[in-house]
């Protein structure tokens, strides 16, 4: 096995692992750092598949930004352990992990078998060439045939901010 | 050899991954996190069909979702907040005001 | 210049209609006798020149409906026989506005404008109902002269009784007007014409008599004839006659003697070409009009109310008039028609002047004695007695006896004289009973006190009669008993009762005068006259391109004819003599025979039941229907039961609905995820 495919299921193990570990876990602070984790990852997988700008943008964005974003958040409002699930809905509530887990098999089984239909695709190997220079390819798409959507996502950005702030602020404007 | 059925079978993986845990958790917190791993996947899916593809388009796709994933997760968080001082809980149940 | 006719009164009533609250009584009443006398005056200008032209008038108002290939024009018409019609509409109608203004004085302002709004109106209807010359036109004024016997019975609507009377009237008016709408569907799709002179033509040239079975022409004269019945009240639809006492006494000469009650005859008159052509339709006619006469006859012999004898006397004469119609005579039935105007009309404005000169008191066996306190009254009240008894020369005796010598003599139908005989015996009981309404009336002991101050207190008038209770009948209880439907009198008469004052006076004695006058116009042959009314009706009930028949071969049997002429005359006079037997000189024995036979006297009395048994059938079966079935079944539980239901639904399935909203972020969650999985399953499947 070339070091490519090692690689890779090194790094889908460690995704999934970490996956699973944010969504089990009962600790939200443990959730947030085994969610870097995953991201970080991912991150790998898209060193993989040639898309190193990606990666980058990943690293910095995702993990180096929101995710402490959502630490902040996290010790701000010092985010007790979960408790164990309310009598709310009496009679769907014990049985509520197993309707969720089935749900999820379902789901993941769906797509699986959906994707095991499809052909093998191949990675083309020319191409592999073409991306390397990814990001001056990025850059020069990015800023002509989606420019509007560029700008657009800067407002959205702005937006977002302003919104933020204003749902955060403690108390009522006069 | 690793084949595009890889990277689409790891990203369905986590999506459903991603989607148990915005159904399963009492922790608005938890489940914002599941959101983003749900778009993680989705990202990933892009960037593989991208490379399959031999085109750049799916890199630039997966940027703007970060971009929109950053925003939600900022306004989501101050959501969270606010509804935090409302009830001193995390915990979804406990908002019931659109109830009938 | 005919449209003026009919809308010379119309005016009269949109003015008093509007107008009349704020008019003084002498105002709104001098102008609605201005407006029924100028439109007498037009009339006869009318009359004048159709008579000296030999040639009917027309005029057409206004294009009233087209569709399709339907055009009926508001026109109408002026030929002989509607000539005659019209003259006694606007000359008897003068009289009685004229006597009215007398009659109704003690009203109120606003009350006196609105009943001479209404006679106005009435006069107006009548008038376009015997111009029209079309049934559509025709039509329109049977309807209206039915609305205004409506408004007029129920004028003092705030008694019960009245407005009671007033909706009999108009729903058995309905039941009439019923059949004369299918007759004129039958009409229009025979003939694809409504206009009664191109019917007449068409049927003329297209049918012969019907004398198997029963035809398009037989049903719709058949029709024709039932609506007939209820605007004249023959059996089955006269039970609204009597009750229609209820409204004023003018009122009851105007429309319920005169005028409205006649339209029926003038149908039949005007359709005489359609009823020539069905034999069997006539002899259905004839036996009613007959059977009608003889019953009517018989009930007015034991009614105590005044107004009650004069209904059925009429009643009665109606059906001498439909008799005639029958035979084929239908210028004999004009002609009684004519003169009962006359005679009718005085008789009941004689028993107003009664009424009111004793305050409202209208029970026979309370009356008595008048003769010497209201003498124009009184002779005036016997002319038209004597008349409608059919005692030579008054007018009376050559229409009635016309009636008697054409059914005796005619060929069809084939039990005439069968219907002769109940002729004769029907004007034995005229004399008789009218008689006996006169020496009840006005002659004799006065059994009444002098009218009280005020017109509720009876216990002088009870006394009175319970003194003189073996000179009245012993009735049982009365269903009309002593109805005061007087104004409310004010002011008392004092010890004396005064005759009638002027206005009224005047009437009377001009309609005593044609009284005697009337009948001259008809004299037979057989006693040297020229029958001129025969002659000149002749024209009107023949079609249009008909040949002019020579006059019909009854003048063989002149001799027979004065016999039967001897016979009638004899009747009345027995008739006359019984009453005064009875009535006048031996008034206990009158009360013995009540009391010997007073199974019939109370079946008479009772008026044979007919309105009970027609409330048992009719009345309460609809009734229970509608309260039962229509409104509770259909209305309240179906249809509310529909619209609430609709309601009911909503909420019922709002109230289901609403439970998706759990408000719980988590269950939202989850069905979206389980509709993501159901719709991601569905495409993966396909």
């Amino acid at each position: 096995m070339d070091f490519s495919a090692l690689a890779f299921y090194v790094f889908a193990a460690l995704a999934i692992l970490a996956s699973l570990g944010v969504v089990g876990q009962r600790n939200p602070m443990y959730s947030v750092m085994l969610l870097i984790t995953s991201f970080g990852a991912l991150a790998g997988l898209y060193v993989l598949l040639d898309a190193p700008f990606t990666a980058v943008t990943q690293i910095i964005i995702y993990a180096g930004a929101i995710m402490v974003l959502f630490l902040f958040v996290v010790m701000l409002l010092n985010v007790p352990r979960e408790e164990p699930a309310p009598a709310l809905f009496a009679t769907l509530a014990p049985h509520g992990l197993k309707i969720g887990a089935v749900l999820s098999l379902i789901l993941g089984g769906e797509m699986v078998w959906a994707l095991k239909r499809l052909p093998r695709g191949w990675f083309d190997q020319d191409a592999a060439a073409q991306s390397v220079s990814s990001v001056a390819l990025i850059g020069k798409s990015l800023f002509t045939q989606h420019a509007f959507a560029f700008e657009a996502t800067s407002i959205l950005i702005l937006v977002a901010m302003v919104g933020a702030v204003v749902i955060a602020r403690r108390g009522q404007p006069s | 050899m690793i084949t595009l059925n890889h990277y689409l079978i790891l990203s369905a993986l986590l999506f459903a991954i991603g989607t148990a845990g915005v159904f399963l958790r009492r922790n608005l917190i938890t489940m914002l996190l599941s959101i983003e791993i749900m778009l993680n996947a989705v990202n990933l899916t892009f960037v593989a069909v991208g490379r399959y593809l031999g085109t750049v388009d799916g890199q630039i796709i997966t940027f703007f979702v970060m971009t929109v994933a950053a925003a939600e997760a900022a306004v989501g968080l101050a959501l969270v907040i606010a509804l935090f001082r409302h009830r001193e809980t995390l915990s979804p149940d406990a908002f019931t005001a659109l109830k009938w | 210049m005919l449209i003026l006719i009919p809308l010379l009164p119309f005016i009269g009533f949109v003015v008093n209609a509007f107008l009349g609250k704020r008019l003084p009584k002498s105002i709104s009443g001098g102008l609605a006798c201005a407006a029924i006398v100028g439109s007498f005056a037009v009339a006869l200008a009318a009359v004048w020149s159709v008579v000296s032209s030999h040639h009917a008038m027309e005029q057409t108002a206004f294009t009233w409906i087209t569709s399709g290939e339907l055009s009926i024009p508001f026109a109408f018409r002026l030929d002989n026989l509607s000539s005659l019609m019209i003259l006694v509409i606007t000359g008897i109608g003068s009289l009685i506005h004229i006597y009215s203004t007398g009659y109704m004085h003690d009203e109120p302002d606003s009350e006196y404008a609105r009943y001479f709004s209404y006679l106005n109106l009435f006069a107006a209807f009548m008038l376009v109902l015997v111009l029209g010359a079309s049934f559509p036109v025709m039509f329109v004024g049977w309807e209206g002269v039915g609305l205004c016997s409506y408004l007029l019975i129920g004028f003092w609507f705030k008694k019960k009784s009245a407005s009671d009377a007033g909706k009999k009237a108009f729903v058995v008016n309905r039941v009439g007007d019923f059949g004369f709408i299918l007759a004129m569907l039958i009409i229009f799709v025979t003939f694809g014409t409504l206009d009664i002179q191109a019917v007449a033509a068409a049927a003329h040239s297209t049918y012969t008599p019907e004398t198997a079975g029963i035809g398009v022409i037989t049903a719709a004269t058949l029709l024709l004839f039932l609506g007939a019945t209820g605007k004249s009240a023959q059996i089955p639809l006269y039970v609204w006659l009597p009750d229609a006492m209820e409204g004023p006494t003018p009122v009851s000469a105007l429309i319920h003697a005169a005028t409205m009650v006649t339209a029926g005859v003038y149908l039949i008159g005007r359709c005489a070409v359609l009823f020539s052509l069905a034999p069997i339709t006539l002899a259905v006619v004839a036996a009613i009009g007959t059977a009608t006469a003889l019953m009517a006859g018989t009930i007015g012999l034991v009614q105590n109310d005044i107004k009650r004898v004069l209904a059925y006397s009429t009643v009665s004469q109606l059906g001498y008039m439909f008799l005639a119609m029958g035979v084929g005579a239908y210028a004999a039935g004009i002609f009684h028609l004519y003169t009962h105007a006359f005679f009718k009309a005085l008789l009941f404005l004689g028993s107003g002047a009664v009424i009111h000169a004793l305050a409202g008191e209208q029970d026979l066996r309370n009356m008595g004695g008048l003769k010497k306190h209201l003498p124009i009254t009184y002779w005036t009240f016997l002319i038209g007695a004597l008349a409608i008894a059919g005692i030579p020369p008054l007018a009376g005796f050559f229409s009635k006896d016309e009636i008697l010598w054409r059914t005796y003599s005619t060929e069809w139908p084939a039990f005439h004289l069968l219907l002769y005989g109940v002729g004769i015996l029907t004007a034995f009981l005229t004399a008789t009973y009218m008689f006996r309404l006169v020496f009840m009336a006005f002659h004799g002991e006065r059994r009444h006190e002098a009218p009280p101050a005020h017109p509720e207190e009876e216990e002088p008038v009870a006394h009175a009669a319970a003194a003189h209770a073996a000179s009245a009948h012993v009735a049982p209880s009365t269903k009309h008993g002593t109805q005061h439907a007087a104004p409310s009198t004010q002011h008392a008469h004092g010890a004396h009762i005064h005759d009638a004052p002027p206005a009224m006076a005047f009437a009377l004695i001009v309609l005593a005068m044609g009284s005697v006058l009337a009948g001259f116009i008809g004299v037979p042959h057989a006693i040297g006259g020229n029958n001129w009314i025969e002659t000149f009706l002749e024209p009107a009930f023949l079609a249009p391109d008909a040949v002019h028949e020579a006059a019909e071969a009854v003048h063989a049997g002149a001799s027979v004819e004065l016999m039967l002429m001897g016979l009638s005359v004899g009747l009345a006079a027995a008739g006359i003599g019984l009453a005064s037997y009875f009535w006048l000189r031996n008034p206990a024995a009158s009360a013995a025979w009540a009391q010997r036979f007073s199974g019939i006297h109370r079946l008479l009395l009772n008026k044979y039941y007919v309105d009970e048994l027609y409330d048992a059938a009719i009345v309460q079966p609809i009734k229970g229907i509608s309260t039962g079935g229509l409104w509770k079944g259909v209305d309240a539980g179906g249809i509310d039961f529909a619209v609430n239901g609709v309601g009911l639904g909503v909420r019922g399935s709002s109230s289901l609905l609403r439970r998706l909203q759990t408000g719980s972020i988590r269950v939202y969650a989850a069905s979206l995820f389980a509709g993501a999985v159901v719709v991601l399953g569905y495409y993966l499947w396909r």
